[in-house]
C-alpha cells in the first residue's frame, strides 16, 4: 500500500518538459524578465476586436451593406437573393431566395478559412490564444502536443486552396473600387472619399494575398533549378520580398477591411455623406 | 569604467543542482562569456562552460541569459539591463552535464538520421557545376553554426520530452530543405522521396511555424519562413495537392 495521495498527473506535470529528470533542475517555468506576454496580449486583443465586430457587421449588416457606388467587402459577392441591388456589381443570386440568413455568411467563408489557416495567424493564435508555446523558452500549459500532425489541425495543410479561392475574391473586390469611380446614379467618372478608402483596401488585400507562403511556393518555390526558369525566378524574388512583410500585410489587411465595412456602414446609416472630390 | 555585477549562474549536474549567486566585475566592452570566464579564474575554478572561439562560429557556448537561449560569447553586457542580476542556466532542452554544461548527443543522433546527400549518377566529383541562382537559398541554411539554440528553444522538444523521438527539429529540418533544394541531388532517382519522409519520418507536423527558432538563431538565419514552410509546402504538393498528384500520374515533370 502507498501513502501517496497526489493525484497522478500532479506527479506527471512536475516532471514534463523543462522538468524532466535529467534536465537541470530549475524550478522556474521559465527566467525571461522581459515583457514577453505583451505580444500575446496585444496580438488577441487585436484578433478579438476583429472578430467581434465583423461578427456583428456579418449578421446584421445587411441594411447598410451598400451605399451607392459603395458595397461593403463583407457582403460583395453578394450570392443571395436578399442582397441590395448593386448597379454593376456582385450582386449575383447564385443560391437563390432560400438563404435568408445574411448573404456575408456565405461568402465570408472563402477570406475567413484563408486567414484561419494562413501561416502567420496561425502562429498568431497557437501563441496568443493557445499558449503554445506562450512565448519563446517559456514553458506552455498543455500536458501533451502532436502540432498539425493530425486532425483537426493537419487540415492546416489545404491552405493552398483558400489561396487559389482568394484569387477571384480579390479580383471582384478590385471591380467594387473600380465601381466607386462613379456618382450615386452610375455615371463614370466621379470619385470621393470612399473611393480612397476602397483603393487603399483593395491594394492592402492584394498585398496581403500576394505575399502568402503557397503564393511564394506554387510562383517559383517547388523550382529546383531556378536557372532554368528565369521569369518564375523573378516572381519568386518579388513575391519572397512581400512575403517578408507578410505579418505587417496582414495586420495592414484586417484593419482596412473593418474600416472599409465601417465607412460603408456609416454612410449606408446615414451618419454623414461621402466627400466627393471630382 | 569598470562595475560590479551580480550573476545568479545555475551550478549543479544531473542530480540536481541551484543558482548560485556570485558579485564580479564587469568591464566596458565585455560579453557575458567573459565575466563568466571572470567568475572561473577567481572565485569558481571548478565552474563547467563549453567555449571555444569567442566569434560566434564554433557555436560552443549556447546557454539561456535571463531566461532566452543565447551564445554566451556574442551577448554584450551593455544589453543587459544594468543593475539587475543577470541569470545564466544550461540549455534546459538537453540532459545537463555539469554546471552549463550540457549533453547535446540528441542533436548528433538527429543528424544521423537524415539520409545523406545523394551524388547524381555520371557526374564525377569535381565535375559539379550549379548556378548561383541555385544554390542561393541552401547558403542561407549553410550559415548554420551548429550551436543547437534553435533546437533549445523549440516548444516540440523543450515542452515535450516524449516528442523527441519523432521530431528531427528545426535544425535538422532545414537540412532536408537545404538538400531538397540542392541541384544536384539525386535523391528521388534513388527512390528517396524527401518531401514526405520530412513528414512522415522527421516529425515536420510537429511544428507549428510559431518562430521560435528564427527569434534565437545567432546568424539570422529565417529558419521558420526559408526552410520550414516552403518545406512544408513541398510536402503538401506531394501528399495533398490532387492536380500535382494528377500531373505526377500523366507523367508532366516539374524542374
Ligand atoms: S517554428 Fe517550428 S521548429 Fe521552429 S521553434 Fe517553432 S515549432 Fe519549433
Ligand atoms: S540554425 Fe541557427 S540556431 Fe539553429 S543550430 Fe544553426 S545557427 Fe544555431
Ligand atoms: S495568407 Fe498567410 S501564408 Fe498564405
Ligand atoms: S565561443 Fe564559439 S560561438 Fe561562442
Amino acid at each position: 500500500m502507498t501513502t501517496e495521495t497526489r493525484p497522478p498527473e500532479a506527479a506527471e506535470t512536475a516532471a514534463r518538459g523543462v522538468h524532466s529528470p535529467g534536465r537541470a533542475a530549475i524550478a522556474q517555468r521559465h527566467l525571461r524578465l522581459d515583457r514577453w506576454w505583451l505580444p500575446q496580449v496585444m496580438t488577441a486583443a487585436g484578433l478579438l476586436l476583429f472578430i467581434g465586430y465583423s461578427t456583428w457587421r456579418a449578421f446584421f449588416g445587411l441594411h447598410t451593406s451598400y451605399a451607392a457606388p459603395y458595397v461593403s467587402p463583407f457582403y460583395s459577392p453578394c450570392l443571395a437573393a436578399n442582397c441590395p441591388t448593386m448597379k454593376g456589381g456582385a450582386d449575383w443570386a447564385l443560391f437563390g431566395s432560400w438563404w435568408q440568413l445574411s448573404p456575408a455568411l456565405i461568402v465570408l467563408i472563402f477570406p475567413l478559412g484563408f486567414r484561419l489557416t494562413c501561416y502567420y495567424y496561425r502562429k498568431a493564435y497557437y501563441r496568443s490564444f493557445w499558449s503554445s508555446p506562450p512565448a519563446c523558452a517559456v514553458a506552455e500549459p498543455h500536458a501533451k502536443y502532436t502540432g498539425e500532425t493530425r486532425l483537426p489541425l493537419i487540415l492546416q495543410n489545404v491552405h493552398r486552396y483558400f489561396f487559389y479561392f482568394a484569387i477571384p475574391v480579390a479580383g471582384i473586390l478590385t471591380w467594387d473600387a473600380i465601381l466607386g469611380f462613379r456618382d450615386a446614379q452610375g455615371r463614370w467618372g466621379h470619385m470621393g472619399l470612399g473611393t480612397l478608402v476602397l483603393l487603399v483596401n483593395i491594394v492592402l488585400i492584394w498585398g496581403y494575398t500576394a505575399s502568402c507562403h503557397s503564393c511564394r511556393h506554387i510562383v517559383g518555390g517547388r523550382l529546383r533549378h531556378f536557372s532554368k526558369h528565369p521569369v518564375r525566378y523573378r516572381m519568386w524574388t518579388w513575391v519572397s520580398k512581400l512575403n517578408a512583410r507578410h505579418m505587417q500585410l496582414a495586420w495592414a489587411s484586417l484593419f482596412s477591411v473593418g474600416l472599409t465595412d465601417l465607412y460603408v456602414y456609416l454612410l449606408a446609416s446615414g451618419a454623414f455623406s461621402d466627400p466627393r472630390f471630382f | 569604467m569598470s562595475y560590479e555585477a551580480t550573476f545568479r549562474v545555475w551550478r549543479g549536474d544531473a542530480e540536481g543542482g541551484e543558482l548560485t549567486d556570485f558579485q564580479v566585475e564587469v568591464n566596458d566592452g565585455e560579453v557575458v562569456l567573459d565575466v563568466v570566464h571572470r567568475i572561473q579564474a577567481t572565485q569558481a575554478p571548478d565552474l563547467a562552460v563549453r567555449w571555444n572561439c569567442k566569434a560566434g562560429k564554433c557555436g560552443s557556448c549556447s546557454a539561456e541569459i535571463n531566461g532566452r537561449p543565447r551564445l554566451m560569447c556574442m551577448t554584450r553586457m551593455s544589453t543587459l539591463p544594468a543593475g539587475e542580476t543577470v541569470t545564466i542556466t544550461p540549455m534546459r532542452t538537453f540532459p545537463v552535464l555539469r554546471d552549463l554544461v550540457t549533453d547535446v548527443g540528441f542533436n548528433y543522433q538527429k543528424a544521423r538520421e537524415i539520409p545523406a546527400f545523394v551524388p547524381p549518377q555520371g557526374v564525377k566529383p569535381g565535375e559539379y557545376r550549379m548556378q548561383q541562382a541555385d544554390v542561393n537559398r541552401s547558403q542561407e541554411f549553410r550559415k548554420c553554426i551548429e550551436c543547437f539554440l534553435c533546437q533549445d528553444t523549440c516548444h516540440v522538444v523543450r515542452d515535450h520530452e516524449e516528442n523527441k523521438p519523432a521530431f528531427a527539429g528545426p535544425r535538422f529540418l532545414m537540412r532536408i530543405a537545404e538538400l531538397d533544394m540542392h541541384p544536384l541531388d539525386a535523391a528521388a532517382d534513388s527512390g528517396l522521396d524527401r518531401k514526405a519522409t520530412a513528414q512522415d519520418e522527421h516529425g515536420l507536423g510537429y511544428c507549428n511555424i510559431t518562430k521560435c527558432c528564427t527569434e534565437v538563431c545567432p546568424e539570422g538565419i529565417k529558419i521558420t519562413d526559408n526552410a520550414l514552410i516552403p518545406l512544408k509546402e513541398r510536402a503538401v504538393d506531394r501528399k495533398y495537392d490532387p492536380l500535382v498528384w494528377l500531373g505526377s500520374k500523366i507523367g508532366l515533370r516539374r524542374g
